[in-house]
This record gives C-alpha cells, sequence and structure tokens, in this order.
C-alpha cells in the first residue's frame, strides 16, 4: 500500500502552550484510522494542520506525495483533503442543498470535471439523503439542530469527493441508529476507495469502524497499532482510559 | 430573466427616466439627477465587496477621487487651449476605472487578510494618505484644487449635464447588470460562502483570496468610473470634498437601508436617499444631511437589518423562511468563534 499522507515530526503552539508535539503519522490508501485522545489532547489541531486551517510550526505534512505544508486550505481540499468541522460552521445565509453545492462547484470543478446543472442538482440531492437531511434541502441550518448541522458538514465534506476523509466528531449525540447510518456512510465511502480517518469519543463507533487506531495525549501520540492491541496497551489504559 | 433582457429592460427604463427630465424642461433635474445616479453606481458597487461578500470598505470617497482626479491629470496632461476637451468622457471613465481597479487591487491584496473592523480601518487609512497625496500633489492643484472648464453644449444632447446624466445613467445600468450577474454566478456563491464563514469556505475549496480580490478590484473600478466625470460636473475639484466621508457614508448607508444581499437593495437605497438630500438641500441646508443618513442608518440596523428590500419580501410573504435577505451582512458581529480558532491565514 502506498502512503497517501505522512505527517512527519509536526509541531503545533498557541503563543507558549505546546498543542502538538512531535507527532509523526502515516496514513496509507484505503485504510481506516480511528483517532481518540481526551478532551484537548489535540486531535482537532492535528486536523487543522493537516487541512490547512492552521499552519504547524514544525514539521512536514506530505499529501498524495507532495509537500503541502505551505498551501493555503483550498488547495489542499481540491488535492483531495476533505475534513468536517467538530462545531459545525455552515453557511449560515444558504440552504442545505447550497451548502454541499459549493464544494462541487469550488473543488470538483477545479479538478477538471464539469457537470450540468442537473447533474449537480442530482447529486446534491443524494449527499443529503445520505446523512437523512433530504427532507430539508431548503431549509436554512439556522432551523437545524446542533446533530442535524453535524450532518450537514459530514456531507458538505464528502461532497467534496476527497481522497481523504477526515470526520472531526461527526457522531456526538446521534441515536444510536443515526450513528449506524453515518458509520454505514463511512464504511461505504471506503469501500468506493476513500481513506478515512475517524475521530470520535464514542468507542464502540470507533472500535467497529477502525482498523488501526492513534491515540493521542497532551499533544503526543502515544499508541498506533490495531486497535485491541491499542486497547490492551497500558500506557492508554493509564493516560486516556483510566482517567 | 437573462442578462442581456434585464440590461435592455434597464435601459428602456433609463430612457423613460431621461425623456421624463427632457420634459421638465429644467436642467436642474439633470444636475440632481446625475447625483442620485452618482450614488446608484457608488452604493452598487460598494455592495459587491460589503454586501456580497462581507467586508466593509470605509473608503468609497478615496476610490471616488481616484476617477476625479485621473481626469483632471489627463486634462491637463493633454487638453490644450486650442484642443480642449479632446479625451470623450467614455474614455476618461475607462482610464478613472482602470486606476481605481489596480489601487483596488493593490489595497486588497495588502488588506484583505485582516478581517471585520480591522478591514474597515486599513480602507479608511488608505483614503487618508490617498488625499495627503493628492492635496500635496501640485500638477492636480494640490490643496488649492483644479479647474475644468465644462462645455456650455455638446452636440446632440443640448446642454452638457444632460450629457453627463445620460452617461451616469448607462454606467448604472451597467454596474446593476454586473452586480446582479455576479449574485447568481459562481462567483456570487463563493462571495457569500467568505461572508459567512471563511475557514469553512477555504475547506469547501473556496479559494477565498483571490475571490476577495477580484470582488475589490471590479468594485474598485466601478467606483472610479463613477468619479471620473466628476470634474466636468462640479467644474472646480477640491481635495477635501471629493475624497469627502460623505461618499464613504453614503455608500455604505444607502445599501444597508435598500438591503444587502441583492442588486435591487442599493438601487433602492440610492434613489430613496439620494433623491431626499437632493432635496433637503434645496429646502433645508445640505448640512442636515449627513444627519439625517445617520439617524436612518440606526433606526434600519436596528428595526430592519435586511434592509427595504428585507422589509417587503416579509409583509409579501409573511414569512422569511426560504429569503435571501436573511444573509448576514459584514457590519453584524463576527461569527463566533470556535474549536481551535484558526489564526494565521495561508497567502496564495
Ligand atoms: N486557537 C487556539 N488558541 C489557543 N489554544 C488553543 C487553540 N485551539 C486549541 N487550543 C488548545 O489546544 C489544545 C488542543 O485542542 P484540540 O481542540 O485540538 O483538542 P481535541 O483533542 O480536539 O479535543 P476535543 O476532544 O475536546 O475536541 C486544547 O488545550 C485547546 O485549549
Ligand atoms: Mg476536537
Amino acid at each position: 500500500m502506498s502512503e497517501l499522507l505522512e505527517v512527519d515530526n509536526l509541531g503545533k503552539r498557541f503563543g507558549g502552550f505546546v498543542a502538538l508535539e512531535n507527532i509523526s503519522l502515516s496514513v496509507a490508501a484505503g485504510e481506516r484510522l480511528g483517532l481518540i485522545g481526551p478532551n484537548g489532547s489535540g486531535k482537532s489541531t492535528l486536523v487543522n494542520c493537516i487541512c490547512g486551517t492552521l499552519r504547524n510550526e514544525q514539521g512536514s505534512v506530505r499529501f498524495d506525495g507532495r509537500q503541502i505544508d505551505r498551501l493555503p486550505a483550498h488547495r489542499r481540499t481540491h488535492l483531495g483533503l476533505a475534513r468536517s468541522f467538530q462545531l459545525p460552521r455552515p453557511f449560515v445565509s444558504m440552504s442545505l442543498i447550497e451548502n454541499v453545492r459549493i464544494p462541487l462547484l469550488y473543488t470538483v470543478e477545479a479538478r477538471g470535471t464539469r457537470h450540468a446543472a442537473e447533474q449537480i442538482e442530482e447529486r446534491c440531492h443524494g449527499l443529503l439523503r445520505e446523512v437523512g437531511l433530504e427532507a430539508k434541502a431548503r431549509r436554512r441550518p439556522s432551523d437545524l439542530t446542533q446533530v442535524e448541522m453535524r450532518k450537514l458538514e459530514l456531507a458538505r465534506a464528502v461532497a467534496a469527493e476527497p481522497k481523504l476523509l477526515i470526520a472531526d466528531e461527526a457522531m456526538a449525540g446521534l441515536t444510536h441508529s443515526e450513528i449506524e447510518d453515518i458509520l454505514a456512510l463511512l464504511v461505504r465511502l471506503n469501500e468506493q476507495g476513500v481513506t478515512v480517518i475517524l475521530i470520535e469519543h464514542i468507542m464502540s463507533a470507533v472500535m467497529s469502524f477502525s482498523r488501526r487506531l492513534v491515540v493521542l495525549v497532551s499533544g503526543r501520540k502515544i499508541a498506533d497499532g490495531q486497535p485491541e492491541d491499542v486497547m490492551r496497551d497500558p500506557e492508554v489504559e493509564r493516560a486516556y482510559l483510566g482517567q | 430573466m437573462r442578462t442581456i433582457p434585464f440590461f435592455l429592460i434597464c435601459l428602456v427604463i433609463g430612457g423613460i427616466a431621461f425623456a421624463a427630465a427632457l420634459t421638465l424642461g429644467n436642467d436642474y433635474y439633470f444636475f440632481a439627477g446625475y447625483v442620485v445616479l452618482q450614488y446608484v453606481v457608488l452604493s452598487t458597487a460598494w455592495n459587491i465587496l460589503g454586501g456580497y461578500c462581507g467586508y466593509v470598505n470605509f473608503g468609497t470617497g478615496a476610490f471616488f477621487a481616484l476617477g476625479a482626479y485621473s481626469t483632471v491629470t489627463i486634462y491637463t496632461l493633454i487638453d490644450t487651449n486650442a484642443f480642449p476637451h479632446v479625451v470623450p468622457i467614455p474614455v476618461l471613465m475607462l482610464v478613472g476605472g482602470a486606476v481605481s481597479a489596480v489601487v483596488g487591487l493593490g489595497m486588497g491584496y495588502l488588506t484583505l487578510r485582516l478581517r471585520g473592523a480591522f478591514f474597515a480601518i486599513a480602507t479608511l487609512a488608505m483614503a487618508v494618505v490617498l488625499e495627503t497625496l493628492v492635496v500635496n500633489w501640485d500638477f492636480v492643484g494640490g490643496s488649492r484644487g483644479a479647474f475644468i472648464i465644462r462645455p456650455e453644449t455638446i452636440a446632440p444632447f443640448g446642454s452638457y449635464i444632460r450629457y453627463l446624466f445620460l452617461i451616469m445613467l448607462l454606467l448604472a445600468v451597467a454596474s446593476l447588470t454586473i452586480a446582479r450577474l455576479i449574485e447568481r454566478s459562481r462567483l456570487g456563491y463563493g462571495l457569500a460562502t467568505i461572508r459567512d464563514d471563511e475557514f469553512a469556505a477555504e475547506a469547501a475549496g473556496v479559494p477565498t483570496l483571490r475571490l476577495k480580490l477580484i470582488a475589490t478590484t471590479i468594485s474598485g473600478a466601478l467606483m472610479g468610473m463613477a468619479g471620473a466625470p466628476f470634474p466636468y460636473y462640479i467644474g472646480y475639484l477640491q481635495p477635501q470634498p471629493t475624497f469627502a466621508l460623505d461618499y464613504a457614508v453614503n455608500a455604505i448607508a444607502m445599501p444597508l437601508i435598500g438591503g444587502t444581499s441583492t442588486w435591487v437593495g442599493p438601487l433602492i437605497g440610492a434613489l430613496l436617499l439620494g433623491s431626499l438630500q437632493q432635496i433637503i438641500i434645496v429646502t433645508i441646508s445640505s448640512a442636515v444631511n449627513l444627519l439625517l443618513v445617520g439617524a436612518l442608518l440606526v433606526a434600519f440596523v436596528i428595526l430592519a437589518p435586511n434592509g427595504i428590500v428585507g422589509l417587503a419580501h416579509k409583509y409579501l410573504q409573511h414569512k422569511d423562511d426560504d429569503f435571501v435577505g436573511r444573509r448576514r451582512t459584514g457590519l453584524e458581529a463576527p461569527a463566533p468563534q470556535v474549536e481551535s480558532s484558526p489564526t494565521s491565514e495561508a497567502p496564495s
């Protein structure tokens, strides 16, 4: 398997606070990776550094064989990186269908695939259907619950047709059956060839989805391997689960 | 409606307005109408960056003045006593527009990484710098100002002011058409994502810096074009009144009062407020104008943040559910900072 994402010795500070330190992580094409860690351990910060929302001060990020550290976020999205924001950031003045249309207009088209207007419309409806929001296609994000906004986040990320999808706590607050639906969607995407990094606090979801597990604690990577092995790791138990 | 029919309909309406003013048989209406149309252009131009994209520009006066001073520069360079007014006004407008476009692009490049109030302050600072430059530039008259002797008449329009009025009318129609075109285009969607949430926009693949630069350039160009014929209108161009805050304040107030989310808002705002100001100048005094604008602005921001267009929508539809007018304006509070709020943005 070829490496799709290579994070090498990445470091990020906020003022004097070290949020991430010497993080190295390789993700191969087609993987299903779970990323866990206690609150404030740096998971979202890592996502932000990988996707270009934040700049890392140290180390490098390579994606699909090229260094992407210096690229603005939208270029990284064009290259095939997509993420959902943990706290939803919808386009509030637009309907849901318009929200998911944006990545189609600006990312999928930037890659050279031009679709007819009806095709785009069809695709947008399909995306909303997959996360169970099709009935609200013409509504605005302000009409949604927090949980529905998470689903919209995910739909918008998927709309960019990524090679690597990072879902940052897309499932918090969802009911059991909704979690099943989202997991099924992620698995389906993965089977279609999309590499997926899942950040979750809901352990049952992480364990059923992940083929590999990475644990962050206080900005450091403390474990990386088979989910069962990682969960038995005494350091993980002490730092994370036994708290 | 397609763009070309829209443009033609606007032209017809403009033509009717022109004919109506002609039948009134008093050139005063052309003088007053010119100013109103000028504000239609300025507020439409302002709204392309301020309304569609959410970046509040306080430098309208500077862009306008750049256009006006481009004309003075060309006039001083080229026109001679033997051949006065050799450069036709439409050409002057293209030059003024180009100068303002370039300055808009440059200003955008320097300032568009700033958000919210900081961007607004930067545009204000730019206006002050440009004014200082002009005041100290003797070639265009410096602080004394510059005279441009307007020809009395021009064939086939008769008096020159009718010609100027017609030109501003065309520019207004062109501006509205451009604004409407942007609104419905991919560019318009992109600008709206920037206004809503810039980080989400980048994550969705929107090249935010490039789109903002396009918006400042188009907006600046239109403002410069509106300023280019101004020396001919006023006859005596002075830096202070030309760079005056009046333009900046009006160009913000008119779209806000009309409604910032569509091309209609700035048009309505400029027609109403512009005409009202012309009436006040004649009946009371021009000093009352800014006071009035300020009061109206406060009233609208508090009572009808979506402007007249928003109000109309509400009363016509009895719901504002799927109404575009709920789009936030740049003057509202910035989006709440969430999770690790991104601090630095990548330059492209
Ligand atoms: N913009 C910022 N400025 C200062 N500190 C920040 C910023 N963003 C995050 N932090 C800090 O960095 C640390 C890591 O935050 P991060 O959001 O990455 O954690 P997380 O692992 O995603 O946590 P959670 O599970 O709660 O989402 C936290 O201590 C947080 O307070
Ligand atoms: Mg997080």
